[in-house]
């Protein structure tokens, strides 16, 4: 029996303790907002936060969340929306949007911890997500103004 | 009424129909507008409803059906927008409902960049009906003639004369009870007067997007659902000889498993067959498959090596083969003697791995079908499921979710095929989700080619005769057995009307058949061709020792309607609203080149500019590719600009978004783009294998210019794609000297 947390709310799991996060929140908890790009931790669609830091939950077993803090998409905002989904929307950044939850849950991760947004910050923290519709030059953009918003 | 449908689609449909009919009763435009005459939509309740397309409520609710699928390209916020316009609506009380497949809506196969260019009249005209008739009910309760009534400010018919006025939400009950107005008695707004097209607008999705809330196809449950995985026969044609699936039932969550039935070649969009996992969960059925033991007949596509098809196809390409252009007399004139330039080129096969792959939910009660999925194509879904499952098309029901991604690969119903076969045989809803691998490994890919060119030089450098081969497994082999030569969508491609002025010019396609499924990729055979056409330009200036974009320019030669392109394609109506206009291609290369600072920058060396020009789906675009490569070979692309005339643009930040992703696109098909096999098998499984441009290889900066053009409206979803490679590769040469003629650049030393 694992017990955590998802969005703030307790949960306990007694499945196959290898299945990955991402088909417990998907397929058992009904949550969506989460996306299946790879199952092999390589394209970022599927990140969630585990006690504020990205994680991919596709490659991250059930047996290894007991007492863990998982938020998705559906609860970075309690009120309204999260800066950084603001300026996702003020940039028009999404053309399908299948990524973006991945990738907007992986900008989240870099504003919290604070991190310096250069450049260069931005390449090495969000080159672990893949955008097939080419929306970098906008999830950039968005980045540096959720920075700024946050600062 | 069978309308041939544009430029690009049209040849795959005579393959189609020749091979079948999968497309029959395909009609391009609404058989008719009016509600009445079809089948019930999702709208159909509303209290006014003058079209098939747009309906009003009394509380002013205008709801619009977007017909075509949404993969990111914008079409449920574009089309919707036109209607809005013409009616005067209110863009925030627009409510925009997707529509089933259903034949009453015209063509609804989104591929081929032609949402926007097919239907805008159809569009216009919609609103244009739903606003005549609210204004002839206002003028009658008013007593006035309808001529002296406005529609301005939106969403109310104003009598100026006497300030009068009535929101279209009390007139939509009184205007359903008059007439339906005859197309020759509307008025459209004049185009200084529109409120939304050619102004940029947010997706309508948004955000849903940006909370998680969009549903895509991947996201549908249905009550009492089972998840699938299939185990697809490793190589094209490959059966079950049998299986062991001891293991597999051991696993949680694992129910059964089912062997599939092949297909019938040709496969069309067939289910490939193979053996279904049923569990309760996608997990298990991924779990459970993987202890799945089957023994495969491979059957005679295992012979299949990519290696050596490449040289076959290499050898073909420098034998004749059908002549698809001919001007002048080329062989004539090499016989001259002179300077001869030749090259081969080569392109590998291509996989389209959108982000969310092929998933499909059918539900099988009492003979017939309901599907959910992200289909481009669902008038295919009901097609293909209606023949794989021998029951009436009119049986099938296809919901259509958002699509994450699609670039051609969701044309191909074959996954909705597995999952209404899969539920007819369970008796409950099944959703059928295809892994990554399953994507990458059994892809109706973008084809391989192997393509030869030829020119003579005269004392400038100019081309007096200029020949060129392309060999490549046609899209046709999909649709037809054997079947070997590109048919005239492909050639028409960017091959058989190369836009320059030549006055010995012979194009011929050479025989190559198909080992694997062929489909189409965003931009399709524009991809090789351009590739290989406007690396030879490149190669042709550098020969002349000319400058790149004024060796092009003079190749392009003054402004003109291509005539011959024209010709080779009679039968097609787009010929005659959208010429080959070598002014607009001429403007569109001037433009970039004085955008991007042509011959105004200096460049240090491993750094330098490429520029290519290609004319797809109608539309003009030329590219400006910056690079810096370092000594170790590494490729940054710090800057792209990019110029398009697509003639009336709808929804211009759209458009941005779609050549910003272009360039991307182009980017991993320069790269790292490469689908290989050994013995009929795919050696790519995954994005570590088949790598996709991420954050820092994609170009910095896609500076995107649209010229502003009141030309009928063209492609955008595509045409960015085309010229994109042949400019990298041209930057290339310009900083290191070192010519790519086959892609990707990780074959030739590049990162």
């Amino acid at each position: 029996m694992v017990q955590l947390k998802v969005n703030g709310a307790d949960h306990s799991f007694d499945g196959d303790p290898e299945m990955p996060l991402l088909w417990y929140l998907r397929d058992i908890l009904g949550m969506s907002g989460t996306k299946f790009g790879c199952g092999m931790a390589l394209c970022g669609a599927c990140t969630v936060l585990q006690n504020g830091r990205a994680i991919r939950s596709c490659s991250t077993p059930m047996s290894t969340l007991a007492g863990k803090n998982i938020t998705t998409i559906e609860g970075i905002a309690q009120h309204g929306l999260h800066p950084v989904q603001k300026a996702w929307m003020e940039n028009n950044v999404p053309q399908c949007g299948y990524c973006q939850s991945g990738q907007i849950m992986q900008a989240v991760s870099m504003i919290n911890t604070k991190r310096k947004v250069t450049d260069k910050e931005i390449d090495a923290v969000m080159s672990g997500n893949i955008c097939r519709c080419g929306t970098y030059q906008r999830i950039r953009a968005a980045i540096k103004a959720a920075a700024k918003e946050t600062a | 009424m069978i309308v041939v449908e544009n430029v690009s689609r049209r040849g795959f449909l005579e393959g189609m129909l020749a091979a079948g009919g999968l497309v029959l009763g395909a009609t391009l435009v609404p058989p008719t507008l009016l509600a009445w005459d079809a089948a019930k939509g999702p709208i159909d309740g509303a209290v006014l409803h003058p079209t098939i397309f747009v309906a009003i409520d009394s509380d002013g609710t205008v709801h619009v059906i977007a017909h075509r699928s949404d993969m990111g390209t914008g079409t449920r916020t574009s089309l919707p927008r036109v209607v809005a316009d013409e009616l005067d609506a209110d863009w925030d009380r627009v409510k925009v409902h997707q529509a089933l497949g259903d034949e009453k809506y015209g063509d609804q196969d989104t591929d081929g960049s032609h949402s926007v260019r097919d239907f805008f009249d159809v569009m216009r005209q919609s609103g244009a009906t739903a606003r005549f008739m609210l204004v002839a009910a206002a003028a009658r309760q008013w007593n006035v003639s309808a001529s002296e009534c406005i529609t301005d400010p939106v969403h109310t018919v104003v009598h100026p004369k006497t300030g009068r006025r009535l929101g279209y939400g009390e007139l939509a009950g009184p205007a359903a009870k008059l007439p339906v107005p005859k197309k020759e008695h509307l008025k459209f707004k004049p185009r200084s007067a529109w409120r939304y097209i050619g102004k940029p607008a947010a997706h309508y999705d948004l955000q849903d997007q940006c909370t998680g809330k969009a549903v895509f196809g991947m996201d549908v449950r249905r009550d009492g659902m089972v998840y699938a995985a299939i185990a697809h026969p490793p190589v094209l044609g490959g059966k079950v000889k049998s299986y062991d699936d001891k293991a597999t039932l051991r696993v949680q969550g694992v129910k059964q498993t089912v062997a599939m039935d092949p297909f019938k070649p040709p496969h069309q969009f067939q289910p490939l067959g193979g053996v279904a996992v049923i569990a309760d969960n996608t997990w298990s059925a991924f779990k459970g498959r993987k202890q799945l033991q089957v023994d495969w007949d491979n059957g005679p596509n295992a012979s299949f090596d990519s290696e050596s098809f490449k040289k076959e196809m290499q050898e073909t390409s420098r034998r004749p083969g059908k002549v698809v252009r001919n001007i002048g007399n080329v062989d004539a004139e090499f016989a001259k003697g002179g300077k001869i330039v030749e090259a081969d080129y080569y392109t590998p096969m291509l996989a389209h791995v959108s982000m969310e792959p092929p998933v499909a939910v059918a539900e099988y009660r009492d003979g017939k079908v309901t599907a959910w999925t992200c289909t481009q194509n669902p008038q295919g879904v009901q097609d293909t499921v209606a023949k794989v499952l021998g029951i009436k098309k009119a049986d099938v029901t296809c919901h259509v979710t958002l699509l994450g991604g699609g670039f051609g690969r969701k044309s191909k119903p074959d996954y909705v095929a597995e999952a209404a076969v899969l539920s007819k045989k369970l008796g409950k809803p099944v959703k059928v989700v295809w892994s990554r691998e399953d994507d990458v490994k059994f892809d109706y890919y973008h084809t391989t080619a192997a393509m030869y060119l030829k020119a003579l030089l005269d004392s400038r450098g100019k081309p007096t005769a200029w020949l060129q081969r392309s060999v490549f497994p046609p899209i046709g082999s999909t649709f037809g057995i054997d079947v070997r030569l590109g048919d005239p969508g492909e050639m028409y491609m960017g091959w058989n009307n190369v836009p320059f002025d030549l006055p010995n010019h012979r194009a011929e396609n050479g025989e190559a058949s198909a080992h694997v499924r062929i489909g189409w990729l965003r931009s399709v055979a524009n991809i090789y061709h351009a590739f290989s056409v406007q690396s030879f330009a490149n190669e042709l200036a550098h020969a002349a020792g000319r400058d790149p974009l004024e060796y092009l320019l003079s190749l392009i030669g003054p402004g003109r309607l291509m005539k011959e392109a024209a010709d080779a394609n009679q039968d097609d109506p787009s010929a005659v609203n959208y010429p080959f206009d070598i002014g607009r291609l001429r403007h569109v290369t001037e433009l970039v080149a004085e955008k991007a600072g042509w011959g105004k920058r200096k460049f240090a060396p491993g750094t330098g500019q490429g520029i290519a020009v290609h004319r797809s789906f109608l539309s003009y675009v030329a590219t400006v590719v910056e690079v810096e490569v370092t000594d170790k070979g590494e490729v940054r692309i710090p800057r792209v600009d990019t110029v398009l005339d697509a003639g009336t643009v709808v929804n211009p930040d759209t458009v941005r978004a779609q050549f910003e992703g272009a360039a991307v696109f182009g980017t991993s098909i320069a790269r790292t783009g490469e689908i290989t096999a050994s013995h009929g098998r795919i050696n790519q499984s995954n994005f570590h294998d088949y790598q996709i441009a991420r954050m820092n290889d994609a170009p910095y900066k896609t500076n995107v210019y649209i010229v502003d053009s009141d030309a009928p409206p063209a492609g955008v979803g595509e045409p960015g794609v085309p010229p994109f490679a042949p400019a990298l590769c041209n930057a290339i040469f310009a900083a290191t000297g070192k010519r790519v003629r086959e892609l990707p650049l990780s074959r030739n030393g590049f990162s």
